[in-house]
């Protein structure tokens, strides 16, 4: 168990060695020039060269690269090329936020999709059954930012019950946190509903059955610790896939988190951010998949680390 | 024996039975309607898709709602909702066939080149599938899409650079399990060469695998174009697409929310199409899926 850790742990830094050089390379070889951002359109050449000899990037790749390394190894992400502030503060100065929405539509994912999957499950073959899975079709197909806008239409627009956008309360969070929550919930019911459905084919169940217990008692005492396990698995995956898709419904929130702060960053050439913000989001999708591969024993005592 | 492995691999009652299924009907006719009105939108748009409609407009410069002369109503500028919506199809069913062409292409290149080798060749395309796996794929394609000069050509390599990684795993997954089968093994001490070897054994065992990802990868791709065009960054206007529609008239969305919901629903539906009939493929196609529901 120890070694396997390890292994893996050497296997993540490296990963996340090769993520950021490919993005740095990326930025490098794209043809999106920093310096004209920062120096503004009316700049002689002679600023233009000499911002980009401060920032050091008259130096070639190899020797950028090595910089950023270098740095990247005390602790240190830059500063941006805009607000002159350190990446690292900008970064953690966003994270709360962006936590905060993640643990509320992980919340949301969970408590709308094991729901489905259960009620789909204990109903198989059923009207409620296949409405309940063409409703997790149309959830994985749909896109953020229109649930975002029809939820933020209804709710927001013409019920007027939650602000239109903006963090601070509570009711700021739902909207945001229900999207996700809606959006995610199809791909967790349609997994909870087949592994319930193995487990209530299991012999413990039937003989549960056979002592005479409630199917209520056999649903939630039996059944569910039991099905549950491999959505657990799934959290660690899908905290992956939120970090990588929080940038549309952050920005059609005005939610202040870091999916926000790549979006300015992107689109202002600020490198050292986008950097900073990829590597964070890499770090969380390595040790997301870690976390559910970890688990997967418990699930299946058959798999074996190694 | 040669043809025995390579016809099983796709029955040919598989197109009977997929049409026997309700939902993956409602998938294909949605499709075939979405294909229509992108191909004969020249004909069937009752006005040109960027004509800036003097009439287009309401005397307070807001656009029109839809009913009356302009089906679905007009967008900010005065131009008709539903050719610009006919013409929105085209640009995703283009992205959609060609993005993700490219991406199965790579992935299952990759796939079976490193199910199939092995050795270091496999292990440093595995590797670097994995790394693939590790990026943030919307925020690398927001990034790229955003950096580059957006075009319809753009967007679609963009796309296809983010989405084979999925499909790689999937066929060297199966292209390893395949390669030790006991028939690859007796092909291989017939002197049968690699190339045949892989493209009459191993590939036509694949091919239910590829449909399958296939269809429902071209959903994954018209959602992600959808939402790069949202931003803002992905087909740039005045070609319509159904994201560009809502990113160009999102800020007017609370007197005007047909401009936004009609193409969302448009979105909608088609990604939807294209995973029913794709997760009805996987069905019929793969043997070992049947009968689970």
């Amino acid at each position: 168990m120890a070694a396997y850790l390890i292994r893996r742990l050497v296997q993540a830094v490296l990963i996340l060695l090769g993520v950021s050089f490919i993005t740095f390379f990326l930025l490098y070889v794209l043809p999106a020039d920093p310096v004209r951002q920062i120096a503004g359109r009316s700049a002689t050449a002679q600023t233009v060269e000499n911002i980009r000899e401060q920032l050091g990037l008259d130096r070639p790749f190899v020797v950028q690269y090595a910089r950023y390394l270098g740095a990247l190894v005390q602790g240190d992400m830059g500063r941006s090329y805009l607000q002159k502030t350190e990446v690292a503060e900008l970064i953690l100065s966003r994270l709360p936020a962006t936590l905060l929405l993640m643990v509320a539509a992980i919340f949301c994912e969970l408590v709308l999709g094991l729901t489905m999957g259960i009620v789909a499950a204990l109903w198989r073959g059923r009207a409620v059954d296949q409405t309940l899975m063409i409703t997790s079709f149309v959830t994985v197909s749909a896109p953020q930012f229109v649930v975002s806008l029809l939820l933020l239409y209804v709710f927001a627009v013409k019920l007027g019950w939650f602000p239109i956008g903006g963090y601070g309360t509570f009711a700021h969070l739902v909207l945001p946190a229900v999207t996700l929550g809606i959006l995610g919930s199809g791909w967790y019911s349609r997994m909870m509903r087949s592994s319930m459905i193995d487990v209530l084919r299991a012999d413990y169940i039937r003989t549960a059955r056979a002592k005479g217990l409630t199917r209520v008692r056999i649903v939630l005492r039996h059944a569910l610790p039991n099905a549950i396990l491999p959505i657990i698995a799934m959290i660690g995956i899908d905290i992956g896939v939120f970090m990588g898709g929080i940038v549309v419904v952050e920005s059609v929130f005005g939610w202040p988190g870091i999916g926000q702060l790549a979006w300015q960053a992107i689109q202002r050439v600020d490198i050292p951010i986008i950097m900073g913000v990829t590597l964070v989001s890499a770090c969380a999708i390595v040790l997301g998949n870690l976390l559910a591969d970890l688990i997967a024993p418990f699930i299946d005592p058959r798999i074996r680390l190694r | 024996m040669a043809d025995l492995s390579a016809g099983e691999a796709a029955p040919s009652g598989a197109l009977a039975r997929l049409l026997r299924r309700k939902m993956a009907l409602f998938g294909l006719a949605i499709i075939a309607l979405v294909v229509a009105g992108a191909v004969f939108a020249p004909w069937i748009a009752p006005f040109a898709p960027n004509d800036q409609m003097f009439d287009g407009l309401t005397l307070e410069g807001a656009p029109m709602p839809p009913g009356g002369k302009f089906l679905m109503g007009t967008d900010l500028l005065g131009r008709d909702l539903f050719s610009r919506l006919l013409y929105g199809a085209q640009t995703s069913l283009v992205i959609g066939v060609v993005a993700n062409g490219l991406a199965l292409v790579i992935g299952t290149l990759v796939g079976i080149t490193a199910g199939f080798f092995r050795g270091w060749i496999g292990g440093i395309l595995m590797r670097f599938t994995d790394l693939m796996m590790a990026f943030p794929a919307l925020l690398l394609a927001i990034c790229l899409a955003a950096i580059f000069q957006p075009s319809l050509w753009i967007v679609a390599l963009v796309i296809a650079l983010v989405n084979w990684v999925q499909t790689a795993r999937v066929i060297y997954t199966e292209t390893s399990s395949l390669a030790t089968r006991d028939f690859i093994a007796a092909e291989r001490t017939l002197g049968a060469s690699t190339s045949r070897i892989l493209f009459r054994h191993i590939l036509p065992h694949l091919l239910p695998t590829i449909i399958v990802w296939g269809t429902l990868g071209i959903s994954t791709t018209v959602l992600l174009e959808a939402t790069l065009s949202f931003l803002g960054i992905g087909v740039q206007p005045p070609t319509a697409s159904w994201g560009n529609i809502i990113f160009e008239n999102q800020t007017y969305f609370q007197t005007a929310p047909w401009l936004v919901f009609i193409p969302g629903a448009a979105i909608i539906l088609l990604a939807l199409a294209f995973n029913l009939v794709g997760d009805a493929l996987r069905d019929v196609l793969d043997p070992t899926q049947r009968g689970r529901d």
